[in-house]
Parts: structure tokens; sequence; C-alpha cells
């Protein structure tokens, strides 16, 4: 059984129990143990049921790249699917959960998967799609349905703060173990600014554990004066609990800090996400252990050898009493001498190579262990938990020599360096068939813009498994970072180490090497997406040879580990499959994050009302109080219409626009774009943005316009005044503003860079108010100031002048065909002028209105809106607007586009008016219908709704659309379609429903 | 002028580092030739502070001159006096190609006051704030989470934040909520 230990912890304080939860099972911890120690001190093996198979599973490893022991942790706002028990720090309280397990973890129904397990092959969900479909909806999928998916997906919200933080360094460097303790030092050293994260919340990696001496001292307190030291240098910033988990173009490095985790508070945030650009980083991120494949390696209680120790010294538990250890390589006969030191037992040593020798191997045999050399696990044995091991010999096929009973096995198939890091941003990869690992090639880094590398990798990292070469690297490591971030850069001395002296690997890719079928589709390579060595040879088998091709076949790596343990014998077996040379068969991409991190880190702040910016005008506050329902246009929000009691939205819409055709309505336009345009080539250049002439616009007088872009299509409209000789203020449209300011940057910068010309974007300036409707000028001569009569202020032009106390600029334009006044005031004083207005057309019965009866009323006109009438593929010929479309001007955007034949072409669709033979609203995108069918076999089309609305001052509805020769079809009646399969009749009429010639607003 | 508001109406969160909206200010942006003599001694002259090097602000009380990009300028100046200075500029720089307009109304102004204030900026701007590298004088044109910002620091410990008047409620909430998230000991 799993225990804890008399002796060993260095992590844990053993005064301080702590409990917590796992399946409702209260049980105890120690504070210092994360949640996979203190599963082992209650010997709870089991701990989670894999994703297809809802196999037992155990876990495996002691670090970020556990694969199994994904949990569901804690309940409501604090609710977090997977985390990983092995990187999960423990504390009072904490509750726990196991994922895919149904109905329970000890009794699971979903295990009968593996009775099927030749029914879900390598391929499956490809496979489906050709196999029978009942068969697919009958079996498959019912079982399937309950083995899918991992964690549950929360249902609270999340109860905590999240934040970014942005900060600039010379030198970054990921993985506080010995090489990047080492690292920091001597980039620290060169007066270079450095930051240092480690993932853990300790320092020192896996020295600490396995103790090399380093510079006649300790590891560990090797590993406190580097920490200390680097906490004392100003020009030095380390982080625990911080892992670099993205290496980005430009030396951009994410890193994500758990800040309260281990301690959860409501007081600071609970995620931190470090935005870091850094001149030169270093990646010091270690190796990992990787698994052996033998049958049965997924059964709980077979552990990576390294983790094993690593229970035992840091956290004082074991997780049997009797442990095999299993290995082609030296480092695994640590474990065992470790486990006999923390009185244990070990009944054998299982190691695949013919012969060894070396100091490590002579420890253990002088601790009194057995040793079988040539020898492999043919399996283990055990379902829930390891009760044994059956010995074979490693080039046998799996006959059983020899059975010995355990309850853990530490198997290690030799390391793979952390390349991830290196490998996000391109840096490339050698395989080292010695030592069978890939490692970076120095060579071939990743290269920032200069063409040079910007990412150095150290240590274990970089492939030196021996602490002394690994710490040397490591100096040279930070000496060239801090020397290409442009430290001065003085020789000095790497620190020295001394650590057992190590004999060859002898890759194992599969155990016994001739394993059969039977122990080939037990042994696991994956452990979390379920895919075994046979899954990857019959991929193999059916053709894919590209590892990518194999990868999505069988899902091998795709699962949230990232095959962090599968990746290499995968590969080896594919390579194995292919008869192809593992670096030929290649790697899969490295991808960041390095370990799956919250999504609320990556949102930071962006939450609640945080989530986006909403742009508000300076009379924001009085539409929410007064009923406004709200639309969203650009990022700004305006009120469609101001709702009030015992009304529809419809009924609000209605009532605004009679009130404002009949009396007087009230539009806050501050939202309009307005782009101030100055300089002697400013008339020039208006003259190319707008298909009309704007550089003979008088001073005074306003002029509706049309913007054009390069290929012809209509961008954008609005109002232009001349202010002054040199300037013009363009009105946009709403969601135009940045964009058409931009556009005519764009043209200033990059093509007529020679004109003298500048735009500014005053849109935030000002407020602006359309005053609507037959008492508008009533209500402006009420409050008094510049005369707005019709001799004084034309249509068409404006004047500047004080309205009441407010500094005014008043525009004679009409959006609505009613007598109108557009007046734009400082937007300080945007909310005092729009109180006044509604103060002095109280009489008036005032009402604002909202952006729908701006619609209406502007359809009422025929006016076009862009966006309804245009969608990108529409002309202003189409729209019938040739008379905006000067002729005198050589060119403006546009116009040799709109020269195309297809653009010339007399079959485009042209707008024109609808009205319903039975006086209903036609539904927004409804088409015209036509005779036949296209090739496609679809019905043919004659014509299309672009702005469609129920009128209040016709009552009935009225529409405008784009028609197959629409203007020379008068008075002819066609046929729209509509969303419940019927149809409805319209007249083609004018597209001016109201005032044809314009009296209305004209007096 | 009682009519006039500013975007938060002096709205204030008060905590170790407090975040104040800081009322109107005059503002206008200047486009032009930034080496002409001219254009350089009338900035001068009406905010009275020298004129501002690349990445760059001086700033004396209301007043000030703030380095935008290599043709454009912002001046400050008391937010009833934008007309006068426009005015002024429109002597001196008689037959001169520029653009100077008002901008006050367009713009919130808030000010961060604190000693992690370096913290709170960071969280939100993409921006080296590192002591070494961001000190009084110095301005920068960014942005605070989604929108557009600038700002400098007026002391070690007060930062002057401007950005556009239809998002102040939303900077200024930003602001407040990276203040509340407290030090990160980083600067």
């Amino acid at each position: 059984m799993s225990t804890r230990l008399t002796s060993g912890g260095r992590l844990v304080n053993k005064n301080k129990a702590v409990s917590f939860t796992f399946n409702g099972k209260n049980l105890k911890g120690y504070e210092g143990d994360t949640l996979a120690s203190a599963m082992f001190a209650n010997d709870q093996l089991l701990v989670g049921r894999s994703f297809k198979y809802h196999r037992p599973r155990g876990v495996v490893a002691s670090g970020a790249e556990e694969p199994n022991a994904l949990v569901n942790l804690n309940e409501g706002a604090d609710f977090e699917p997977n985390a990983r028990m092995t990187t999960t720090e423990l504390y009072d309280g904490l509750t726990a959960k196991s994922q895919n397990h149904w109905p329970s973890l000890e009794f699971d129904v979903g295990a009968i998967n593996k009775h099927l397990s030749r029914f879900l092959p390598a391929g499956f969900y490809y496979k489906m799609f050709i196999h029978p479909r009942p068969f697919w909806k009958y079996v498959y999928e019912p079982i399937i349905r309950h083995s899918a998916g991992l964690g549950k997906a929360p249902k609270d919200r999340d109860q905590d703060r999240y934040e970014h933080f942005n900060v600039n360094v010379d030198v970054m460097v990921v993985g506080g173990g010995v090489a990047g303790l080492t690292s920091a030092l001597a980039a620290a050293k060169t007066g270079a600014r450095v930051m240092l994260v480690e993932q853990t919340g300790h320092w020192g990696g896996r020295a600490v554990v396995d103790q090399p001496e380093i510079d006649g001292i300790s590891a560990e307190d090797w590993v406190n004066n580097a920490v200390q030291t680097l906490e004392s240098m100003d020009n030095v910033t380390v982080r625990a609990r911080t892992q670099g988990s993205g290496v980005y173009d430009h030396g951009y490095v994410l890193a994500y800090e758990r800040i309260t985790d281990h301690a959860p508070t409501k007081e600071a945030p609970r995620h931190r996400l470090w935005r870091i650009r850094a001149k030169q980083i270093v990646t010091a991120t270690g190796a990992i252990e990787r698994p052996l494949s033998f049958a049965g390696n997924d059964v709980p209680g077979v552990l990576l050898a390294a983790a094993v120790r690593d229970y035992a010294v840091n956290y004082g538990v074991s997780v049997g009493d009797r442990t095999v250890v299993v290995t082609n390589n030296d480092d695994a006969y640590r474990t065992a001498i470790a486990m006999k030191k923390a009185g244990l037992e070990v009944p054998a040593i299982i190691d695949a190579r013919p012969a060894a020798t070396g100091p490590l191997i002579d420890d253990a045999r002088a601790l009194g262990i057995r040793i079988e050399m040539g020898r492999g696990v043919a399996k283990v044995k055990g379902v829930k938990r390891v009760t044994g091991v059956a010995i074979c010999a490693q080039e046998g096929d799996g006959a059983i020599l020899e059975e010995i009973d355990c309850d853990c096995v530490a198997m290690s198939g030799g390391w793979s360096p952390v390349v991830h890091l290196w490998s996000h941003c391109g840096g490339k990869l050698n395989w080292d068939a010695e030592a069978a690992m890939f490692r970076p090639d120095p060579a071939r880094p990743p290269l920032g813009a200069d063409g040079e590398g910007f990412v150095i990798t150290a240590g274990v990292a970089n492939g030196h498994l021996r602490t002394d070469a690994g710490l040397a690297d490591a100096h040279a490591a930070g000496l060239a970072a801090a020397k290409a971030a442009g430290a001065k850069v003085a020789k000095s001395k790497a620190p020295t180490a001394v650590d057992a002296d190590e004999g060859a690997i002898s890759p194992v890719w599969l155990m016994p090497q001739g394993a059969k079928q039977a122990l080939r589709s037990k042994a696991w390579l994956d452990f979390q997406n379920d895919v075994k060595v046979s899954d990857v040879q019959l991929a193999a088998q059916e053709g894919m040879e590209s590892v990518e091709h194999t990868k999505r076949y069988t899902t091998l790596g795709m699962a949230t580990d990232q095959g962090k343990l599968s990746n290499i014998n995968g590969l080896a077996i594919l390579s194995k499959a292919l008869n192809a040379d593992i670096p030929n068969v290649g790697t899969t991409t490295f991808r960041p994050p390095y370990t799956p991190i919250s999504m609320a880190s990556i949102a930071g702040p962006a939450r609640d009302e945080l989530f986006q910016p909403i742009r508000k005008t300076p009379m924001s506050d009085w539409h929410t109080e007064n009923g406004a329902d709200y639309e969203p246009v650009g990022q700004w929000r305006r009120p469609f219409a101001y709702v009030r009691d015992g009304e529809t939205v419809h009924d609000a819409v209605n009532r605004e626009v009679v009130q404002t055709r009949e009396s007087l309505g009230l539009l806050d336009a501050s939202t309009l774009g307005k782009l101030i345009v100055k300089g002697a080539d400013a008339g020039k250049f208006l003259d190319m943005m707008y298909t009309n002439m704007m550089s003979n616009l008088a001073v005074g007088k306003c002029r509706y316009g049309l913007m054009c872009t390069e290929n012809g299509f209509l961008s954008d409209d609005g109002v232009v005044a001349r202010i002054d000789d040199e300037t013009w203020l363009c009105h946009t449209t709403t969601g135009g503003a940045e964009r058409i300011h931009a556009w005519m940057e764009d043209w200033l910068q990059c093509e007529w860079w020679d004109w003298n010309v500048y735009v500014a974007n005053v849109t935030e300036q000002l407020a602006q108010v359309a005053v609507v409707g037959p008492n508008a000028r009533k209500v402006l001569e009420k409050l008094g100031g510049m005369d707005v009569s019709k001799e004084a202020l034309p249509f068409m032009q404006w004047r500047e002048g004080k309205i009441g106390a407010f500094d005014a600029r008043a525009y004679r334009i009409s959006f609505s065909g009613e007598l109108s006044y557009e007046i734009a005031v400082p937007a300080s004083q945007g909310r005092a002028f729009w109180d006044a207005l509604l103060e002095a057309g109280e009489e008036f019965g005032v009402m604002p209105y909202g952006t729908e009866a701006l619609h209406i009323m502007r359809a009422e006109k025929g006016f076009i809106m862009i966006g309804d009438e245009t969608d990108g593929t529409v002309i202003p010929q189409d729209l019938n607007l040739q008379w905006a479309l000067s002729k005198k001007k050589e060119d403006y955007l546009g116009k040799r586009a709109q020269e195309r034949t297809h653009m010339a072409d007399p079959n485009r669709w042209k707008l024109v008016g609808l009205l319903t033979v039975d006086g209903s609203v036609i539904p927004d995108g409804s088409y015209a219908i036509a005779e036949g069918e296209n090739a496609n076999g679809q019905g043919n089309t004659q014509g299309r709704v672009t702005s469609t609305y129920y009128s209040p001052t016709m009552k009935c509805g009225i529409a405008m659309g784009l028609v197959h020769n629409g203007p020379d079809r008068m008075g002819e009646v066609i046929t729209f379609n509509k969303v419940d399969g019927s149809t409805v009749d319209a007249t083609i009429v004018d597209q001016v429903f109201y005032d044809k010639d314009g009296e209305k607003q004209n007096v | 002028m009682s009519n006039s508001v500013s975007a938060l109406q002096g709205k204030v969160a008060a905590g170790e580092v407090t975040v104040r909206e800081g009322g109107l200010r005059g503002m206008i942006t200047i486009r032009g030739d930034l080496s002409s003599t001219k254009l350089q001694n009338i900035c001068k002259k009406i905010s009275g502070v020298a004129f501002p090097k690349a990445g760059k602000a001086n700033i004396a009380g209301d007043s000030g001159l703030a380095w935008m990009s290599t043709d454009e300028l912002l001046l400050l100046v008391p937010h009833g006096d934008t007309d006068a200075a426009i005015e002024q500029m429109a002597k001196a720089l008689k037959g001169q190609h520029y653009l100077a307009e008002t901008v006050s109304d367009a713009r919130a102004l808030i000010t961060v006051e604190g000693d992690y204030v370096r913290d709170v900026l960071a969280k939100l701007a993409p921006v080296d704030l590192h002591s070494d590298a961001f000190k009084v004088g110095d301005f920068r044109r960014t942005r605070l989470g989604q929108v557009a910002a600038a700002f400098w620091l007026r002391e070690d410990d007060t930062a002057d934040v401007i950005c556009f008047r239809s998002v102040a409620d939303y900077a200024f909430g930003l602001l407040e909520a990276a203040a509340k998230g407290g030090r990160v000991g980083f600067h």
C-alpha cells in the first residue's frame, strides 16, 4: 500500500495537518503536500478513469507532465475542471472529485468499453463515416456519449479576479532548477535586467532530490544561496509558481503566475498572466522522464521512476512497500537506492540492457538489491492496483520467466529534454541517437527580426543530463544571453558539480521488443487519450506515414497534456513500423501554452462591465434613465427606441415617428463621425475621396457626399460642410468614423504624401443633436441666440454662434424629410444642451427618437443607408445616385472601377421602392422570385429587399429593394419569399414614399 | 461655464493607489512640421514650457506640450483657453501648413496616484514602465486594455492618463480594478 513514511518529506510541514475531500471522502495531508502526494499518503492509488476505455488510472508523474490525475476541483464559484493533482498544492478545505467515472470511480460501467476495444480502433472517428449508419446510432453513440469529455464545465460565475502584467526585460530565464539559477546568476551579474520564473512553488528542480554536490556544498544549500543572491539583486525578478508558458515572435513570452491557487483568498488576483518582452530568452526547462511501453503500464501503482523518489524525498510518501524498478538507464537506480534508504523493499531492478556497469549500479548491488539484466516486464498484474509483474527476456516475445509480487513499478525509459519553449517559435531539434533524445540544435534557434537567435537553451533542456556539464552550459547560456541583450560581459567561472557517473542508455521503445499483439494492445503510449502501441502500428499499416497524420488518426498527443509522456515513444513506434529513422519521421509541432492555463487569465480584467469598452455619448446616462432599448452601432450603444411603461418597442418606434413628423423630435447624433480636413490641397483631396465635387463647396454651405472604395463600391456617405477657405468638416456614418479617418490617412501617407492636407478626427469633441419636426425652429428660437430663420440659415447651410447659453454650430440638414437642424456643441456641454432642448420643447410634446425611428423616416423619404442599401457589392449607380457622381472631375476613388463592364452592365439590380399589395411588411432579407431554376437547382431570383419597415406615416409596409431592371418596371407586381415558406406580392414604386417634392424640409 | 461637465465629473476610487478623474482640460491637437521654428515658438509661448523631444512631454500645471508623433503635438492649456490659443496660432502661423483643432471634450483625463502606480499602468498597457525606462517627462501613446490612451508621470508616484471621452468609464474601471488588484512588486 502507499503510505506516509516516517522519514523524508523536505517540502511538507508535518506539524500542520490539513483536511481535504476526494469524492466526498474526508482525508488528511500536510501543509506542503500536493494533492497527489496527499492521495498517496491516504493509500488512494486510484484517482480517475481513462478517457476512452474508462480504465482505472493512478498518478504517473510528480509534475506538470502528469496525464492521468485530473480532477474537478472545488464547487460553485470556485469550480475548476481538469486540475492536475501533481501541480495542485494542498490547502485546508480543498475538495476534489475524480473525472470520467460513471456511476462511480470504484465501480465504473464505462469500463465495459474495454471489451469493445476492438470496435474502437485507431482512426475510429474517421472510419465511422464509412461504416453503416445504424451501427453508429444504436451501438457506438450511446456508449461513447458516456465516455466522452474530461472535466465538467463550470456552471457558476468565476468569483476570482485575474490580471495581466506587461514587463520588458533583457534576459528571461524559464526554469528554476540549478541550470536556470545558474543562467540567471550569470546574466544578472552583468547588470542585465533579468527575470527568472519557476512553475512549481520550489526552487532547484531535480537537483534537490538527487543531490549532486555543487561548488563543494549540497545542491540544496547551493540552491538556497543562489535564490537568496538573486532575490537581493535590484536588476532581478524571481517568481515561483510562475510558468513560462509560451514563446512568441520578437521575444514575447507569456508566463502564467498562480498567485492564490495554493492559498485561496479574495484579497489578491488568482492568476496573473505576465506579458514579457524579452531581448533574450533562456529556456532551462529540464527534462521529462519517458515511460516504458509494456503491457499494463497504466495500472495504478506504475509510475515514472523519478516520480517515485520525488514522492519519497519531497513529500515523505511511498507509492508501495515493494517497488520493482524497470529501466534502460542508470538514473532509475537512484529510485531503487532511495527506496531502500527509506526502509522499503526493492524486490528487483529489471534492466533491459544486456549488461551495464557504473557506480549507481554498484551502489544498488551493495544495498543487496537483485538486478536482472536483459530482462523486461511482460505484463503488470492487477487491475485497480499493481499486485506484481511478470518478467520476460527483453529480446523475446513475452514468454513469462518469473512473476514477482510488488505494489509499485518504477519505470524509466530515459529522459526527453523539454524542448517545447525552444520550439514554440521555430527552434529546430536534432536526434541524438546515442542519448536517445531530441535535443535543441543551437545552430538553428528561433530567429528574431534581425535574423539572430533570441532563444538559448540551457542545462538538461539542452540535453546535458549530467550536472557539471549542465551547469557549465547554463552559465555560458546566461552570459551569451546577457551579451546578446547588450550587456557588457566579463569572463566568469561556471559552478562545478559532482554526481555519479552514468553508463549509456539503451533505447527501449517496446518491452519486450517482440511483444505479441495481446501485449502490444495493453501497452499504453498516451495515457490520457488511451492510445496504445497497437494503435500507432495500425495507423502506420493503414497508410498514415506522416507523424502529423498518425497524431490525428490515433489522437496520440492530442490530450490536454499534449503528449508530454507519449510523443517520443509514439514516434519511435511509428518510425519502427514505417522502417524509418526517428529523425526522418520528425516530431509534431509544439504549441503554447506548455500546460493549459486558465481561460480567465487570458481574459484578464476583460469581464463583466470591463468585458468590452462600450462607447457612450454625453447623453447616454439620460437615455438609460429614460427607457432606451439599445442596439450596438460600432462600439457605441445607441437607443433603438425609448420605451415607455406599457409600450412594446414597436409602439415606441411608431410614437416617436408620429411625434417627430407632427411636432418635434430629438436625436442624439453625437456618434456620427466628424473629420476635419485642412490644408491647401484639402479640396483636391476631398474631390478624390468623394464621388461628387467638394472643392467648389462654398464656405457656410453643406453638401451630401458619397465615398467609394477604389473598386467602385459604396463605402460611406455623409454631409460635408465647408468651414473656411482651407477647412472642410466631413460627417461619416457612426461605424465609419475611425475607418474613414484611417482610409484618409492611408491615402495621404502612402499615395499623396506630397499634398498639403491634415486630417483630425473630432468626432468626440462634439455632442450633436438633431432637432427635427415642424416645431424645430420654434424650439431653437425659444432658446434664443443665433438667427435660425429660413433666410438667415437656409437649407443645406450652417452657421456658428450661440443657441441659448451654448456654443453651437447649426447645420440645416435633414435625414428625415422634416424641418431639421443638427446642432453641434462641445461634448462637455452636450448633456446640458439636451436637457435645455427637452425643457424648451415641452410645450411641443418633444420626444427623443431612436435609431429605428431614424431609419423609418429616412426610408419614407427614400434615403439610402450605408449597410442597408449597401453591402460591399453595391455601387452608386445601383442606387440611382448618378447625380452624385461628378462628371466634371477627371478622377475620384472608384471612378475607373465603375467603368468596368460588370459595373456598367445594364442588368445590375437597381434600387426601387416596394409597396406590398396587402399592406403587410416584407420580411427582412426577402428575395424576389423569378421563373425557373439555376444550375444548382435553386429557384431563380430577380431582386432582394434592402430595407423594410412598417411606416406609421403611410400606415402600411414600405420597403426598398434592388430589382432587375427595377426603375423600368414601375407599377409591376413581383413576388417575394417569406421565412414561413409563403410569399408576398409587392408593387414596384418610386422609392420616395413621403413628401416627394421636399417641401417639408425646406420651410 | 456651469453647463460644461467632464466625462466622469470628478469620480474617485480611493485606495493605496487612488484613481481620480481629473476634470476638464484644454487640449489642442496640432498637426504640422514639428521642426518649424515658428511652430515651436508659438507652442512654447502658449504653453510656457520647452518644446518636447520625441516620446517626451513637458507639462507644468494645466499647460504643456506632448509629442504625439513625428507630425503631431498635443497642446495642453486651461479648459477655457483653447479658442484664444488657436487664434494665437493662426496669427503666428499664417501661410504655414498646419492644423490645430480643439479636442478638450473628446478626451478624459484620469490621474492615478500611489506608490505602485507603475504596477497599475503595467497591468493594462504594453509599456516598459521600469524606472530606468520611463521617467517623469516621458510620454507614451499606447492602449489601456482595449482602448487607446496616453500617459505621462507627473511625479514618480502620479500618472496622468488621457483617453477618449466615450470610453472614460471603461478606462476608469480598468485603472480602478488594476489598483484594487494590488502591488505586483516588479517596479
